[in-house]
């Protein structure tokens, strides 16, 4: 074929300019680029931020209290004019409502998964699933109503001499709250793993209920590893229902009879008065802002080296 | 005959083993109907306690010191307007942060530190953020405590949420999408904004609702803020009679949201004020309850008319 030869000179540009290498265009694109990545870097921010400030305004506090006195004294009265710093009654506040949380959730959520995952008709699933759901989007605030004005009076009817506020109460309601967060991962865990290992032993004539706990429970450690330590890490950062149903008063005890602050409910405690900026009250729910998140760190290092340690894979 | 003793025998193992099947079908029903009985029980007694108190007047009304003329204006207002800044900050932060992780990031270091970073802000206790929030956005910034200061904590908290909910949605798009939009010539940013991005909004949205959900219920937070409990006044009106009818003082006016109001009045002695509690519990469970319900639903929708 022969090109016309006066309507273009071979060497003009014969394309569009459009379709060229566009330096506004790269330009363009680096810079949307560049902006995704500064706002995926603020969840890095957040947490430079979280830290930096924790330890900052703690650092104010142990000048004034001496480590040492912050982890051994048996007291927490910094509000007092006879001021006591010492961490262990929220700690045993903390842990021993925790402890009712997951006696309730760990083998009420364990229960649940293995039920849903393994013997639940597929209707009931597909009903259960998303109520389980809806149950952990109640707000937390709800729950501490419910443990003070429900479920206190109905335990004081077993246990008469229960007070009014107590760890116990709280902590029950507690777990049930958890109950969700524990069974929906738990499940999605034991789902995960392939069918040919339950073909596998029912081939061997296992039963269904032999099939869950020896072969797919095992299977799924390490996913109902993390399960369990989302529920603990939920339960000791868990505020409203503590501050609401577990009275505010510290107390060094280990007993769920009776009233007690958790870490949570003291820092609660103090926003609701009017502390002024900088004095050393108001520095004190830093420092207990810092034991809190360095507890759940621990426990999510925990989880961590657990399901490096025991995950399985097909 | 031996062998039918046998037979018998291993008959009976099998019972035996069966039985153990159903003891554990009837405990795992138990253990559901616990979780389900025990929200039966919260809805019901909130129900019987709080609905002789709701009434056209316990939403137009300011709380009082008389129980009975108490109502939630100023709550629920304050409440719409923090999610609005909740929303307007974690949303577009949230998508994307998730569409960098999931379209742009290239697999190195950095990437690695911001994905477990994003699980391990999901860990975070709640109340954490409002320490943070206080000291940052009330002290540093010198924002106050305002619905400004409210509202950027709760978008923090939420963070986490709107980006595992983008990243899933942008997952679940097939590659042949991207390789099409690639081959017509469009740049990445013509395929994430033409294509990916709408693909994808329904489980954007999905997540969305769950964590402002999460947001609208969340109390530790805004108490740690220092958020006042007893407000009788509206925050300024967000659009004025003159120009330019648009006004941003509310952003800095002190407030209140619901579930402080609720605390507010659980934690009082006397009993009619119980009620009150009772009437804003269910106003908020049914609220957050609706929020996810519609996300659930417009899940199951999606998965039903997903076809690629």
């Amino acid at each position: 074929m022969q090109l016309p030869a006066t309507a273009h000179p071979p060497d003009e540009i014969t394309h569009s300019k459009r379709l060229g290498y566009s330096y506004r265009r790269h330009l363009g694109e680096r810079f949307i680029e560049a902006l995704l990545f500064l706002m995926a870097f603020v969840s890095v921010a957040i947490t430079i931020a979280i830290v930096v400030m924790l330890v900052k305004e703690s650092f104010v506090f142990f000048e004034h209290v001496p480590l040492w006195q912050f982890l051994t004294d048996t007291q927490w009265t910094p509000l007092f004019d006879d001021a006591h710093y010492g961490i262990l009654p929220l700690i045993s506040g903390t842990v021993v409502s925790s402890a009712v949380a997951l006696l309730v959730a760990i083998p009420l959520g364990t229960i649940t998964a293995i039920y849903l995952s393994e013997f639940a008709p597929f209707a009931v699933r597909e009903v259960a699933k998303p109520f389980l759901e809806l149950l952990g989007g109640v707000p937390t605030v709800v729950y501490g109503y419910f443990a003070l004005l429900f479920v206190t009076p109905l335990l004081q009817k077993i246990f008469p001499d229960l007070p009014g506020f107590s760890l116990l109460s709280a902590g029950l309601v507690m777990g049930i709250m958890i109950i969700p967060y524990v069974s929906s991962m738990a499940e999605d865990a034991m789902r995960a793993v392939p069918m040919h290992l339950r073909e596998g032993s029912y081939a061997m004539g296992a039963t269904k209920f032999q099939t869950a706990i020896r072969v797919v429970m095992p299977a799924a450690f390490s996913g109902i590893a993390a399960a369990y330590i989302l529920g603990i890490s939920r339960a000791v950062g868990e505020t409203m229902v503590v501050a609401i149903a577990a009275g505010m008063q510290p107390n060094l005890t280990w007993n769920p009879m009776e009233p007690a602050a958790t870490i949570t409910a003291y820092i609660v405690q103090v926003s609701l008065g009017d502390l002024p900026h900088g004095s050393i009250g108001y520095q004190t729910i830093f420092a207990a802002g810092l034991t809190l998140l360095l507890l759940t760190l621990a426990f999510n290092i925990i989880g961590h080296v657990l399901r490096k340690r025991y995950r399985e894979v097909y | 005959m031996r062998d039918d003793k046998d037979l018998s025998e291993i008959r009976t193992i099998i019972a035996r083993h069966k039985l153990w099947d159903l003891i554990f079908m009837i405990v795992g029903v138990l253990a559901l109907m616990i979780a389900v009985l025990t929200f039966m029980a919260l809805f019901a007694h909130m129900l019987i306690e709080g609905m002789p108190r709701l009434s056209w007047d316990f939403f137009t009304s300011f709380p009082s010191r008389r129980p009975g003329s108490a109502g939630i204006l100023s709550a629920w207002v304050g409440t719409i307007l923090v999610m609005l800044v909740t929303a307007m900050a974690a949303v577009p932060m949230g998508i994307g942060a998730g569409i960098y992780l999931e379209e742009y990031a290239s697999k190195n270091i950095i990437t690695e530190i911001i994905e477990i970073n994003v699980t391990n802000l999901a860990g975070v206790p709640s109340i954490i953020y409002g320490l943070l929030a206080l000291s940052l956005f009330v002290h540093q910034f010198g924002f106050g405590q305002s619905i400004l200061s409210a509202g950027l904590a709760l978008a923090l908290l939420i963070l986490p949420v709107v980006i595992v909910a983008t990243r899933e949605a942008i997952r679940a798009i097939p590659l042949v999408i991207r390789e099409g939009a690639y081959a017509l010539g469009a740049t990445k940013w013509q395929t994430v904004s033409d294509h990916l991005l709408p693909y994808s909004a329904a489980g954007i949205l999905t997540g969305v609702i769950i964590g402002l959900a999460r947001a609208i219920g969340e109390t530790a937070p805004i108490i740690t803020i220092g958020a006042l409990t007893f407000i009788a006044f509206l925050p300024p009106s967000p659009i004025k009679a003159e120009f330019p009818f648009l006004s941003f003082e509310w952003l800095m006016a002190p407030f209140t949201v619901m579930p402080i109001q609720m605390f507010n009045w659980v934690s009082r002695p006397e009993e009619e004020f119980q009620a009150n509690a009772a009437a804003a519990g269910l106003v908020l469970v049914v609220m957050t309850l609706a929020m996810n319900a519609i996300a659930i639903y417009l899940r199951y929708r999606m998965r039903k008319n997903l076809k690629w």
